[in-house]
This record gives C-alpha cells, structure tokens and sequence, in this order.
C-alpha cells in the first residue's frame, strides 16, 4: 500500500488504493509529544544502561521533561495566536485551551516527580517505572485535553488510567496500596465500558464520532428527520458518556471510589491522581459537553448541576467525619470537582451575557488547585514517614513545633484550600460562584458557599491540630501488618532492618521541600494578584467560547 | 494629593511584606518601629487626603480611584479602586490613629516576647487590611478586607498557639464570622444579578432600581455578615473569648476597629438601607438594643477587668447597631468614633493595670491604685466619665443623640427601643462606676493574702493540731490497752488464789485426818505450810495486780480528758479558721481588709513573695497613647455638638456619603432637652448607686452580681452544649446515614468505614461489588433522566 501525504492536509479522495495521511504540524505537538517520548526514552534508556537506574537520574530526567514539555508550550502559544489549529486531520484541536491544560498538566507532573523521588529513598524503592508511568498517563491526559475525536478522547482516558492504575499499586509492601488499585482497577473498567458504550451509540445517531460531527449532525438538523430515534441514541449515549467523566472526575454519586483508593495509594500517586488526572477528565469533559454536544445542553446541564451539588454537600459534610487526614482531602477534592462541575454547567446557553466568565473560572480553578493539591499531598507525604502510614489526625499534633516550615507551609496551602483571601484558593471560590450565580443556578451557588464554609471547618482542624503541641493522645491504631506504633517524639532513629517501621523523624528531602515551596508560593502569588494570568487566561478561555 | 490615597493602605501593606522578610533580623524594638512609622505615614496620608476633601464642595466629596483593573471576566469585571468619600476617610483617620497609638503602646507592652516580630507582622497586615476593607470601591474589595481581618484576628486570638483555650478561642471566632461571611457572599451575588455590578458607585447611586423585596433580603443578609463581625446577637459569643485572648493589645484592637466593620458596612449601603422594608430596619435597631442591654447586664457581674470591657464592647457595638437601624448614620458613626477613642483609651489603661500588677487581672485583687499609677488612674477615669455619659465628655454626646434618633423612630417600637437604650445606658455607668472604684479606689487589695493562700494556710494551722490529736489519741489507746492487760492479770492471779486455796483446804484436811507421829504426819504438815505459804504469795501478788490495774486507770482516765480537750481545740481552731475572712467570690469587703489573722505565719511562699512586689506606673511608651487618647475622649463631643446647626461639623461632613438617607428628628429642642436630662439623672443615679454599694457597703453585691450574669445567662454552655450534644449527633448521624443506608442499599452490606484498612475484609468481592452496584444505580438514575428529557 502506498502512503501520501498532501500539504495542505486535504485528504485527497477519489484515488482508490491511495490512503491519504493527514498533514501533521510536529511543533504544534511538541509538548505532548515530548512527554510521551520522554516516557518511551526514560523506560528504553533504564532498561539498556542500568546505571541510570540510580534513583536521582529517572527524577532528575521526568522534572525535565516535564520543563521541556512547558517551555514548547511558548511557540506553540505564539503560532495558534488566539485562533485555533487543528491537527492531525483535525483529530486535535491545539488552542489556547488545549496550551492552558497541557501547561497545568506539566506542572502537576514537575512537581510531582519532585515529591516522588524524595518518596522512594525514604520508602526504599528504586527503578524508573513510577516516572515511566506517571509521564505515560500525562501524556494520554494531554490527549484527552485536545482531543476532538470520541475515539481518540477514549484513548487518552485510557493511556491516562491504566498507567495510573498501576501506579496505586506500587507500594508493594503495603497491602493498602494494592487494594487501592484492585478498586480503583475494576471500578474504573466499568465505567471506561460506560463510556465506550456510550461513544457507539452517539455514533449510531450522529453517524460520526468527532466532536464537529456531533454538533453538525444537530445543527444540520435541528428537528432531525428522526427526531425520536436519533435523539434517543443520543442521548442516552451522552448520558454514559458524562457518566464516564464523572467517574474519573470523582463526582458524586461516582465518588465511591475514591477515599479508599486515596487512603490506600501512596500519597505521591494520590499528589498526581488529585492534580493531573483530575485536570485531564474536567478537560475532556469541557470538550466533550461544551463543543459536542453544546447543542444539548438542556439535556446535560441539570444533570451537571445535580452532580455538582451532590458533590458540594458529600464533600464537604463527610470530610467533616472522618481523622484520617488523606481520608479528609479524600472528600475535600470531592467538594473541589463540585466547584469545577458549577463552572462547567455554567458554559454553553446563548442566553448568557458572557461564556469566558465559566470557562476562566474553570481553567483558574484547574491550575490553583492543582498547585494546592500538590503542595498539600507533598506535605502528608514527608508526614506520612517511612510506611506511608502515619496519616492520623494525631499524626499533625505539634507539628508546628517539630518542623515549623512544614507546618507553615501546609497552613498556606491548606488555607488556599479552604479560599481564605490572599490565596489563589478565594479567587479560584469566587469566580466560580460568580459564574454559576449569572447562569441563574441560584441554589446550586448557594450551596457552593455553604460547602465553602462547611469545608473551611476541616481544613482549620489540621491547621489547629498543628498548631498545638502536646502528644497524640492515642496512638495510632495499629490496624494492618504494617502496624505502626505511632509515638511521635518516641525513639527517632527508624530500624533500617524494619523498613516498615513509620517511626522515623520526618525527614525534608530538598526536592521535595521545593516542589512544596513553589505551590504554597504560587498559592500566595495567585492570591495577591489573580489578574497575573489575565491575559493567557482569557484567551484560552475564548478558545472554548469560540469553538461553541 | 488626594491622588495619593492609595498610599494609605500601602504603607502598612509594605511595613507587612517587610517584617515577612527580616522581622526577625530587625528584632525587638526594630520590628515595632518598622510597623509603627508604617502605620504612622498611613495615619499622616490620611490627615493630608482629609485636608484636601474638606476643602472641596459636597458631591466632590465622594470620588472613586480606580488602580487596575482587579478581576476580568467577561461582563463581570471588578476594578481595584479605592472609594474617598467622608465616610471612609473618616473610618481610616481613627482606624489609622488608633492603630498607630496601639502600635506604639505594644512595643511597650510585647516587651521580652519571644514573637515580637512577628506579633507586629499580624498587626501591619490587620491594618492594612482593615483599610482595604472600608476604602475598597467594590464589595469584593470590601470582602478581601473583611475576611483578612478575619484570619488576622485569627491569628492574633490565637498568637499563642500552644495554649489549648486559645486555640479553641480563635476557632470559635473562625467559625462564627464564617456564619457572617456566608451572608456576605450571597449578599454580594444578589446584587450583583439584580444591578450587574458590585461597585459602590452603582449599588448607591442605583439603589432606587432593586426591588423593596430584593433590597430586604440584601439587607438581611448583610445583617447577618455584620452581626458576625460586630458580635451582636447570637453570633456575639466569640468576641469576650477573643478579648480575654492573650494580650489587652489584640483585644483592642478588636475593640476599635475591627469589629465596627459591620456598623461601618451596613452604614456605607445606606440607599439599600432605604429600600428595603421597614421590618429589616426595625429588626437591626432590635437586636443591637437587645444586645446591648444583654452584654450590659453581663458585664456587670464579671471580675476579669478585661472581661468587663469586652462585653461593654459587645454592649456599645449594639448602640451602634441600634443607631443605625433607626436610621441614625450620623450618630452611629458618631459613638464609633468617641467609642474608639474612650474604650481604646480604657483597654490601654486595663493593659497598663495588668502590666504594674504582675499579670493580675482579677478586680477583686486590686484597688487602691489611684495613688501608686497616677497617669493610669487619671486617664482611666477620663475613659469612665465618657463611657458613663457624663457631659461633657464625647461618650455623652454621641450616646445622647442615638437615643435621640430612637425616640424618634416611628413604625417599629421607637419609644420601647429608647427605654432599652436608656436602661442600658444606666447599666453602663453602673458596671464602669463598679470598675473604676474596684480598680483605682478603696483599699489596695494587691498584698491580701488570697482565698487559696488563706485556705492553705488554714489547713497548715489545722493540720497542727490534727497532729497533736493524733499523737494524744494514739497515747492513749496505748494506755487503755496497758490496763487491759493489767485487769487480764488481776483475774489470773485471783485463779491463782483460788486455786491455792483449794490445795489449803485439801491440805488442812489431810492434816486434820492423819494423827500426830503417824507416818507421814510431818510430809503433811509441811505440806500444809507450803499452802498456807501459798495463798498468802497468791494474796500479795493479787493485790498488787489490783493495784497496778488501778494506776493504769488512772492514766487511761488522764488521757481520755486529754483527748476530750485536744478535740475541742480542734474544733476551736477549725472553728476559728473556718471563720477566717475570705476575699469573697463577688466583691464584698472593699473597705475592710481581709485580714488572715493568726493565719499570717501559716501563709504560702507565694504570699511572702508578693509583699516585696511594687506595682507601679507604665513606661512612657505605654502612658503616651492614654494621655493622648484621654485629651480625645475628653473633647470629641466638639465633633457633633447638638445645640445649633453650625456646629453639627460631622452631619455636614458626612452628608455626601449619606444620600439623604439619615433620618429626620422631629423632636421639639425641648423634647431633646428633656431627654438629655433625663439619660443624665439616670447616669448620676447608677453613679452614685455603685458608689454606694462598692465604696460605702450600703448593699451587699452578691445581691447584684448574680451567679447567671458572671456566667454570661449560660449561653456559651447552651452553643457548647448544642455542638457537642444534638449538634455532634447530627454530623454522627450523617456519617451512620452515610455508612449504614448509603452504603447498606448498596451493597447490602453494612460495614464500617473506619476498617477498610483491613485487607482481608477488604479483598471480599462483596465490596467493590458494592461499589459497582453504586455506580450502576447512579447511572441508572442519569440515563432515567436523559431518556426523560425526550418524553417532555
């Protein structure tokens, strides 16, 4: 079979035996490309030479990439010029959209790697599979983010999931770990077989699986020739098809999942799973419901707002019973996925006076909590010791007298959570309460602040916590075998036979300490002066607007 | 230089970002000075921008600066932009003043504290914060503002985390102004739907286009926002905790500015005021009468002399509220500002009191300290006669005018609000009159020794003799069973006798029988004489068994009165020592010492230690900020001088921020005259009232200080009692809801989150299976609704 390529990227037709390949802009691909094949180079490269199996190069190497991948984001930024270009046969779209989420999504992979590395010395792990890994699932996040394809949204979700499925699993000694990806494994099959299902159906009534294809199959045809047939497949294909996002966006009632895969994951992996998967899945899901079916949005946007309130009062009113502390952020990120569902609910109805207004609030909301959540998940990841175990409420007594930094450092970060002022966390709250309150969902913004201020409660009682010294007043309970007696200040040095021993002093590795400065300190920033990312901001929230 | 506004929350921003990075370099007193000329050049931009605005005509009064543009959102777009108009700049010029006085005086007081920098970092950023929150053009502005004084008071309540009452202290304030935020925020989206802006410039000047129904509802809400931040009822409960807090500083702070963040809020939104129903007004005038006369009364009752003043704080705060709700702008902003300069003034006299007595704050330890801290005393009295409504100090005019504008008030009771307030007011220079002749007057209570010294040098001097008892006690049933043993001898020789007598009898018999020479006869006759001996031994012994059983009677006897007289004694001295003066739990004996008797020498170390302790005047820096505070509260009535129009400097002053919106006073200058004489007999009654119960004992205070005020009516142990009971079992409940229902539904399979570490329940199907159902159900649910969608 001969291969041809036009330049113009036309396919041409009409040449049987000829199939055309589609003008592929490389540049414009760059960042995700580079993410992708730095996985594939870091896997082949550790493979061949073993010496760079050493723990500092696979880390060292995964931070650049994830560097490289952002600093090609610039030309790319600089040739789409605030229109959109398609690539590969319009498979992709590279927009300012797509630019903001793959930027977001490598600085969750930047500072994740950072955190990781200091997580494997302590925990004793070497081998470069968790980064192979992590950069893998990036990369299929970046897919999902720019796709315009069903089929290629469902690749990226997959190439996102699987890698982090195994990824949960890696902590091979505790058994916490591998029960989390069991979970996480089968649950997340089911609703990808939802997801699937729902392509083909969308397919069968619209006769196409690209996002264009959709919205014209409806705009072709506002009445349809069929109209009950044709909207009953469609229908109910999207109805899969958002049951799909919510599930990885962990929208409630699709939560189930996830305080035990965040307790049982080792608390990097969970760092990653709350900050670039959750990125990747509201992305695709913007995609998906606002260029796709942006004709639909009677049908989808009650049922957004349902999940986005579901979410608000779980999230927030649970989280309020729990002490285990990554239990706790287990339900907080619940509660943040209903901040970022108000913002996409609030997106595609013509009656609205402004779309960019949803679409900032949603692309803020992305990258400040990113930033927070990272940051967050780093700090119970020094905390968590040698074991990943010491995650009690307990656990943070006295942590301000121990280790002040850390414990002023996670006050920020847990601050911007809760959307005090002067963090990015208050703008990131308020503009998408904004927002929703001018899409006329009046109840679902009030309960967006009720849970703001519910959830406020959990976040002080770490802060309090930390802030007070004294010991635990019980000991961790030792519930597994890899029970930890947890006295704090009791004997510093860890046994190095035991290595699940959780008793060890925290340690703060540099790289990590970093990784967690730069998000308190973005945290900060973004807080002080939201209007810094003014401009890439609304162009990337246009890009959304336009392609409507 | 009006231009230059922006200057004025700048500064102290910068003094803020500046002791962030070398605070700790610069150290104690750097750090202070720092905060203070940041504070100080903030205060001095205002007095210039001031001077520029009263040279201008009404309407120029009121501009807006825009910086740059803050927030970008399509239509929604929100400016950083600074509104100078009278209103604020007034706000600053006090908040400005006051806090530069407050910064001055803490580098006195923090003096030696181990945080020192970073006390004043909290400080700088309260500042600055503040001035956002009342110069800010916008309510998102205002917001930022707001919650920054929020967590700056946080922080401040809190500033000695490790303290576990602190901790929960700041935590009760945290969640209760949350409450208020909570309002404020949907407040801010109501109006921003119903007018498309949150500008101040739009929200006045087109306040006219809301609804009555729309404009009672942001009213309300904002209420609620403004009732959190200004402790009124029910959310006041955390502001005495915070005042109590660890330093007079943080609590004044409070006191002066923070909390008039509310009055200042509902003031500045005057033409929403204006729309909205009558009720909502009526309602802010009720619940800040109520809470005033509530507050007052607790006050009356408490010993801490901060606690005094914090809930006097709570009390004023509802006049302001009560001002305002009956349309009183004027003297609302009026009171704030004699309040900020007559309660600053008695906060730094409080701080400087505790600072000469060694950390005391108990009022029953005091007394007397008119002559050892005469600046104090003096400018503390100053504070009183304003605070008590004596004319012509500011407190009474200010005070006068509200109740004026609440005689006034027609539709909502304006005759009944009027009584509280008065009433109030006589509480007022009741519980003050209480404090100043607690504190200043009578005798120095300071070297008394103090209940638990008295109770434990009683139980010393108890203790002695309870000893001696023991001893005697124990002598004499050594005694008692010395003459038990004596009378067991007694009966063992008398057996003895007896017996001897029978072997006599046997003998003399023997010797009867037998005839003389027989043989034998002579064994017998020796035999009978050895009986004979016999008995008479026996006899003896007995007899001197006798005796010695008697001798030991004698001394059980002795003993037994020994012990009778020592128990006496005993409950002589318990006696004695029970009757032993007290300081009593309210203030009784203020002019008798109470005096420990022959306790003294049993007295505790700590006793003896204090006698060498000096309570003494405050360093300069300390004294400084009194006199100048006791020169404004003294004469800030000039302000607003009610006699004829020319002199009402800060109706005219004000007049562009209100819209016309202040209330008329209808009222006859005789009415006026009327009143003002009235609420003065009813301050002098209160005066001389507590004069004559604390100072001459004409009345016993227990019959005053009633055990359910010094408890604040119990309403702290009634939330506390809430959150911990139904309120606990609530959220418990959710969490079994959530568990046994949610979950039981489900999966069928009732399970406890708590145990889902445990790998071996874990790994049964049953459970992701449950969760798999769930999922199921959930999409169930979804695709019910799409396929519904196409039925309609």
């Amino acid at each position: 079979m001969v291969l041809a390529t036009t330049d113009s990227g036309d396919v041409v037709v009409g040449q049987p035996g000829l199939v055309e390949l589609p003008h592929i802009d490389w540049v414009l691909l760059a960042p995700f490309l580079v993410m992708a094949l730095g996985g594939i180079l870091l896997i082949t490269a550790t493979s061949v030479v073993p010496i760079l199996r050493s723990r500092g190069f696979p880390a060292a190497f995964t931070v650049l990439t994830a560097a490289l991948s952002a600093a090609f984001l610039v030309p790319v930024w600089d040739r789409i010029d605030g229109g959109a270009q398609s690539v590969a046969g319009g498979a992709l779209a590279i927009d300012g959209f797509s630019v903001f989420v793959w930027g977001v999504i490598a600085t969750s992979v930047f500072l994740v790697a950072a955190l990781l590395d200091a997580y494997l010395r302590r925990e004793g792990f070497d081998g470069p599979e968790w980064y192979v890994l992590m950069l893998m699932s990036a990369a299929g996040g970046m897919l999902l983010a720019a796709s315009q394809e069903l089929i290629l949204s469902f690749l990226g979700l997959e190439i996102l999931s699987i890698a982090v499925y195994v990824l949960a699993a890696l902590h091979l000694r505790r058994s916490d770990s591998q029960e989390a990806a069991f979970k996480y494994f089968i649950l997340g099959a089911l609703s990808s077989a939802l997801f699937l299902y729902g392509i083909a159906l969308v397919y069968g009534a619209t006769g196409s699986t690209s996002l264009a294809g959709i919205a014209g199959a409806r705009a072709d045809n506002p009445a349809g020739l069929n109209p009950l047939e044709n909207s009953s497949l469609v229908l109910v294909g999207l109805a899969l098809i958002v049951i799909g996002f919510a599930f990885k966006v962990s929208a409630v009632p699709f939560h189930m999942w996830t305080p035990d895969v965040y307790e049982g994951s080792p608390t990097p992996v969970v760092a990653f799973m709350a900050s670039g998967v959750k990125v990747a899945g509201f992305a695709g899901m913007a995609r998906v419901l606002w260029q796709g079916f942006g004709f639909y949005w009677e049908d989808w946007r009650p049922i957004v707002i349902v999940l986005a309130g579901l979410s608000f009062v779980v999230g927030s009113f649970l989280a309020l019973a729990q002490t285990n502390v990554k239990r706790m952020l287990a339900f907080s990120s619940i509660n943040h996925a209903g901040f970022m569902l108000a913002a996409l609910q609030a997106i595609p109805s013509d009656e609205f006076v402004s779309t960019a207004l949803a679409g900032q609030a949603l692309l803020f909301y992305l990258l400040a909590y990113t930033v927070m959540v990272v940051g967050t998940f780093g700090v119970m990841t020094l905390v968590g010791r040698r074991g990943d175990d010491a995650h009690s409420l307990d656990d943070y007594r006295g942590l301000a007298k121990r280790r002040p930094v850390l414990a002023g450092l996670m006050a920020v970060l847990l601050f911007g959570q809760a959307g005090i002022p002067f963090t990015s966390g208050f703008f990131a709250k308020f503009r998408v309460i904004a927002a929703t309150v001018e899409s006329g969902a009046y109840v679902l913004a009030g309960l967006a602040m009720l849970a703001a201020v519910v959830a406020a409660v959990l976040y002080l009682r770490i802060v309090v916590s930390m802030y007070l010294t004294g010991e635990p007043v019980v000991a961790h309970a030792a519930t597994d075998e890899v029970a930890v007696d947890d006295d704090v200040t009791g004997h510093g040095e860890s046994d190095a036979a035991n290595l699940d021993d959780g008793d060890g002093p925290i340690v703060l590795p540099k790289a990590a300490m970093a990784s967690i400065i730069i998000a308190a300190f973005v945290t900060v920033l973004l807080g002080l002066l939201p209007g810094l990312l003014g401009g890439v901001l609304t162009e990337a929230a246009d890009a959304l607007a336009a392609l409507k | 230089m009006i231009d230059l506004a922006w200057l004025i929350p700048a500064f102290p921003l910068a003094g803020f970002a500046l002791l962030v990075l070398f605070g700790r370099r610069l150290g104690e007193p750097g750090a202070g000075w720092v905060a203070t000329v940041a504070s100080a050049a903030s205060f001095a931009t205002t007095v210039a921008v001031f001077a520029d605005l009263v040279g201008m005509e009404g309407e120029e009064r009121f501009r807006v600066q825009t910086l740059f543009t803050w927030i970008a959102a399509g239509s929604f777009e929100v400016d950083a932009g600074l509104l100078i108009d009278p209103l604020s700049i007034t706000m600053a010029l006090f908040i400005t003043g006051v806090g530069t006085l407050i910064h001055l005086y803490s580098i006195g007081y923090m003096h030696g504290d181990p945080k020192f920098s970073k006390f004043f970092i909290y400080l700088n950023l309260f500042v600055a914060s503040m001035l956002l929150l009342i110069l800010g053009d916008n309510l998102a502005l205002t917001f930022l503002g707001w919650e920054g004084v929020g967590a700056c008071s946080y922080f401040l309540i809190s500033f000695w985390f490790s303290d576990e009452a602190n901790a929960s202290a700041g935590k009760k304030a945290f969640v209760t102004n949350r409450i208020g935020d909570f309002g404020f925020m949907v407040a801010t989206f109501v109006l921003f739907t119903s007018l498309g802006s949150i500008n101040y410039d739009d929200i006045l000047t087109r306040a006219d286009e809301l609804s009555t129904q729309t404009a009672t509802i942001v009213v309300v809400l904002f209420m609620l926002a403004a009732a959190g931040k200004s402790a009124q009822l029910p959310l006041y409960v955390w502001l005495p905790d915070a005042m109590a807090g660890p330093t007079p500083v943080s609590a004044l702070i409070h006191a002066a500015t923070m909390v008039t963040s509310g009055v200042f809020l509902l003031t500045r939104l005057n033409p929403v005021l204006a729309e909205a129903e009558l009720w909502s007004r009526g309602l802010i005038a009720w619940i800040g009468a109520l809470t005033a006369l509530f507050a007052a009364t607790i006050a009356v009752a408490q010993t801490d002399i901060k606690k005094v003043l914090a809930y006097s704080t709570v009390s004023q705060l509802g006049y302001l509220f009560l001002a305002v709700g009956v349309g009183g702008f004027v003297p609302a902003i009026f009171h704030m500002v004699t309040h900020a300069f007559f309660k600053a003034l008695l906060f730094l006299g409080s701080g400087s009191v505790i600072h000469g007595l060694h950390d005391e704050q108990d009022m029953r330890r005091m007394g007397g300290l008119r002559s050892l801290m005469p600046v104090t005393a003096f400018t503390f009295i100053i504070g009183w006669l304003a605070i008590a409504g004596v004319p012509p100090f500011s407190g009474f005019w200010s005070k006068d005018e509200i109740l004026l504008f609440a005689w006034n008030a027609d539709g909502i009771g304006g005759k009944g609000l009027w009584a509280v307030g008065l009433v109030t007011a006589m509480l007022t220079a009741f519980y003050m009159t209480r404090q100043v002749i607690l504190t200043f007057f009578g005798r120095t209570r300071f070297f008394d020794p103090t209940a638990a010294e008295i109770d434990a040098a009683a139980s010393g001097r108890v203790g002695e003799v309870e000893a001696e008892m023991l001893a005697v006690t124990e002598a004499r049933m050594a005694a008692v069973a010395a003459l038990e043993k004596a009378a067991t001898d007694v009966v063992k020789r008398s057996d003895a006798v007896s017996k001897a007598k029978t072997v006599l009898v046997e003998a003399t018999a023997a010797v009867g029988a037998s005839t003389d020479g027989a043989e034998g006869h002579d064994k017998l006759v020796k035999a009978f004489d050895r009986a004979v001996k016999a008995v008479n031994k026996s006899e003896a012994a007995v007899v001197k068994a006798e005796n010695a059983a008697a001798a030991a009677e004698v001394e059980v006897d002795q003993l037994t009165a020994q012990v009778t007289a020592t128990e006496a004694r005993l409950s002589d001295v318990t006696d004695e020592v029970g009757r032993a003066p007290r300081p009593a739990a309210h203030v009784t004996a203020v002019t008798e010492a109470t005096d420990a008797g022959p306790l003294v020498e049993y007295l505790p170390e700590s006793y003896h230690r204090r006698q060498d302790q000096h309570p003494h005047e405050s360093p300069a820096t300390m004294t400084l900020p009194l006199v100048v505070l006791a020169v404004l509260a003294a004469v800030a009535g000039g302000l607003n001088l009610p006699f004829t129009k020319d002199l009402h400097f800060l109706e005219h002053w004000l007049e562009p921020s209100l819209f016309g919106n202040e209330a008329k006073v209808a009222a006859t200058a005789g009415t006026k005259w009327i009143l003002g004489v009235v609420a003065v007999a009813v301050g002098a009654v209160a005066i001389v009232a507590a004069f004559g119960v604390y100072l001459r004992g004409r009345a016993d205070p227990a019959q005053i200080e009633r055990r359910v005020l010094a408890d604040g009516w119990y309403v702290d142990e009634s939330y506390a009692g809430f959150m911990g009971g139904p309120g606990r079992r609530l959220f418990e409940g959710l969490s079994w809801f959530d568990r046994t229902i949610v979950d039981g539904i489900v999966g069928g399979v009732a399970r406890s989150v708590t145990v889902a570490g445990q790998s071996l329940r874990v790994l049964q199907p049953g459970f992701v299976r449950s969760y798999a159902l769930g999922i199921g159900l959930g999409s169930v649910l979804v695709m019910a609704w799409f396929v519904g969608r196409l039925f309609q």
